[in-house]
């Protein structure tokens, strides 16, 4: 035997095996930075992500558009948009893009590397928050620019913003795990367009009929945005109601995704 | 490491697809630091099987061994020690070659170095691309790069030639000797037997999910092989007299109007007698050739089908 193991090492050419997993922290560190590098080189990304939100919060701030109600435009804009940015990011873009990598065979390439399979799980989540940082500086940014005047704890801003991004990862998560990558493009974008109609982030939810606008109180959106409001306009403390909805549709997302994501 | 376990041991294999069962009790061993080639037509049940040691799929019934683990529960073990080639695709659409295979890179302890194997591959004229604008030929180059930078001890390429220039499959063939020769056992999935024959140490032809013959490229092609050699000639020669100074069990046809195969144990003395008949008669023999049985032949008798389908 330690003979073998002498001829071998003698003979030592370019591929003699020399299998092992590199550190988990290098395989998550590479695997995140692939993602986001992979996210922000998308224009199609970039388009739902950065351009859409810039627009619609210049342009509606800038307007008078839709009646927001009492105070400036843009009070009550920010917040909104700061929800659809978790929700373009953590919902339609990370369903769209994990719907093609299962489509194109990626996922099952890195199931063939040392990579675990949660250990790809955390490098798509820090994906989605190095965008969301992203965001919500250019958003705060420009908000500033139109003369926003945010208050509140920003502990429960970033509370809210990280289980609206919890929540709307696991749903984004299952739709890729479980449909057709056609059919995720299809779904995330309409999804996408519906919550920003109904989901309190332009139009404030009072404008619907008052059933209508109570059901629609329990979509994640609103609550990320009703949240996000009451925080960052009018100032008022821990958002409850509206943290343990999100907690709840995170609890769902998440769940659904882990039992029915198929990785094929 | 216990290195005197085989690379991969299948016994009674069954993968079934709804009511279609595409694997049927195949068994297969694979020798460690062999070249391995299953051969068969499309849809045999190659990918299946190899999908069923890469862990991917789980077999119906039958016991799976790879590396002497078994590749769903123990896969965390296994997966650094493997490397594996997809049938087609397994990159990010937009990311760059030399990008993708750094990244696999760094998630092995010890991967070989990237820009020798970019170079040895023919990579380098990729440059910016990203994967979804490559030529079919560089996607495969890449996927086989992908399954051999963690440096494995064993590696599954599926089809790894399909669509490959001549010169890119020879690159693809002088790799997998390189690997052999540094002691990387190799199982590679394949339709064209020219590429099993020039290739594997080890050949298993699989048909409707079994393997329906194994060995080595030579024994399947000789064993109780009736090779043949031809001649073209003027038409209408007594095949008859031809016979009668034949050895024992030889065959003697005009195959079409004046070209002529004999059947039989080919050796040195038969050709010499073939050629003495021929000058006795005053025969040029043109286009004189001795024919091997290739392993499409064997196909065929084995099943009476083309192997290319
Ligand atoms: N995921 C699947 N679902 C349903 N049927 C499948 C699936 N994968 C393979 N099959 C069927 O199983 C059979 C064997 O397929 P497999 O891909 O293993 O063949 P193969 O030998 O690799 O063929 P090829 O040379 O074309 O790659 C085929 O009839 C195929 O249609
Ligand atoms: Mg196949």
């Amino acid at each position: 035997m330690a003979k073998a193991a002498a001829t071998r090492d003698e003979a030592r050419g370019t591929f003699t095996p020399a299998p092992g997993a590199a550190p988990l922290r290098r395989m998550i560190l590479a695997q995140s930075a692939l993602e986001t590098r992979m996210l922000l080189r998308n224009g199609e990304q970039l388009l739902l992500t950065v351009i859409i939100p810039t627009l619609l919060l210049v342009v509606f701030s800038s307007a008078d558009l839709v009646d927001t109600g009492d105070g400036d435009r843009v009070d009550f804009l920010a917040p909104g948009l700061l929800a659809l940015a978790v929700l373009s990011t953590a919902f339609t873009g990370q369903a769209i893009a994990t719907g093609f990598e299962r489509r194109y065979g990626v996922l099952k390439l890195l199931g063939s590397t040392p990579l675990p399979r949660w250990g790809l799980m955390v490098a798509k989540t820090a994906c989605v928050l190095v965008v969301e940082i992203l965001q919500v500086a250019l958003l705060t940014a420009i908000a500033f620019g139109l003369g926003w005047s945010p208050h509140g704890n920003p502990v429960w801003v970033i509370l809210l913003l990280l289980l609206g991004t919890a929540a709307f990862s696991g749903l984004g998560l299952l739709m890729a795990g479980t449909l057709r990558a056609e059919a995720t493009l299809a779904g995330a974008n309409l999804v996408f367009i519906l919550l920003l109609l109904g989901g309190g982030v332009i139009v404030p939810l009072d404008k619907f009929p008052s059933g209508v606008e109570h059901t629609l109180a329990l979509l994640p959106i609103s609550a990320l945005s009703d949240g996000l409001r009451d925080v960052l306009r009018d100032g008022s403390g821990l958002p409850l109601g509206d943290l343990a909805i999100l907690a709840v549709w995170a609890v769902l997302g998440l769940g659904a995704a882990a039992r029915f994501f198929r990785w094929e | 490491m216990d290195s005197s376990s085989p690379a991969v041991a299948l016994t009674g294999l069954v993968k079934r697809y709804g009511d279609k069962t595409a694997v049927d009790g195949l068994s297969l061993t694979v020798e460690r630091g062999r070249v391995t080639a299953v051969l068969g037509p499309n849809g045999a049940g190659k990918t299946s099987t190899i999908e069923i040691c890469e862990g991917y799929r789980r077999a119906d019934a039958g016991e799976v061994r790879v590396l002497d683990l078994d590749p769903v529960r123990d896969a965390a073990a296994l997966r650094p020690r493997i490397g594996v080639m997809l049938q087609s695709g397994g990159v990010y659409s937009g990311a760059r070659a030399e990008e993708m295979l750094r990244h696999v890179a760094k998630l092995h302890a010890h991967p070989l170095d990237v820009a020798m194997l970019i170079e040895r591959l023919g990579l380098g004229s990729c440059g910016r691309t990203t994967y979804r604008r490559l030529s079919g030929g560089q996607q495969q180059r890449l996927a086989l790069a992908l399954a051999v930078v963690g440096r494995p001890e064993l590696v599954f390429l599926d089809e790894p030639t399909a669509g490959l220039d001549p010169h890119a499959r020879h690159a693809t063939w002088d790799l997998v000797r390189e690997l052999r020769a540094d002691g990387v056992s190799v199982v590679l999935t394949t339709h064209l037997m020219d590429e099993a024959e020039k290739l594997a140490d080890e050949v298993a032809i699989v048909d409707r999910g079994r393997v329906i013959a194994s060995g080595s490229p030579e024994a399947l092609c000789h064993d109780g092989a009736e090779n043949s050699l031809r001649f073209s000639g003027p038409p209408g020669l007594d095949m008859g007299s031809l016979l009668n100074a034949l050895p024992e069990g030889a065959k003697a046809f005009e195959v079409s109007r004046g070209a002529y195969r004999i059947e039989g144990e080919i050796d040195p003395q038969l050709l010499a007698t073939v050629t003495s008949w021929c000058a006795q008669h005053g025969v040029m023999p043109e286009r004189l050739t001795v024919e091997r049985r290739s392993l499409e032949d064997v196909f065929m008798e084995l099943t009476g089908r083309e192997l290319r389908s």
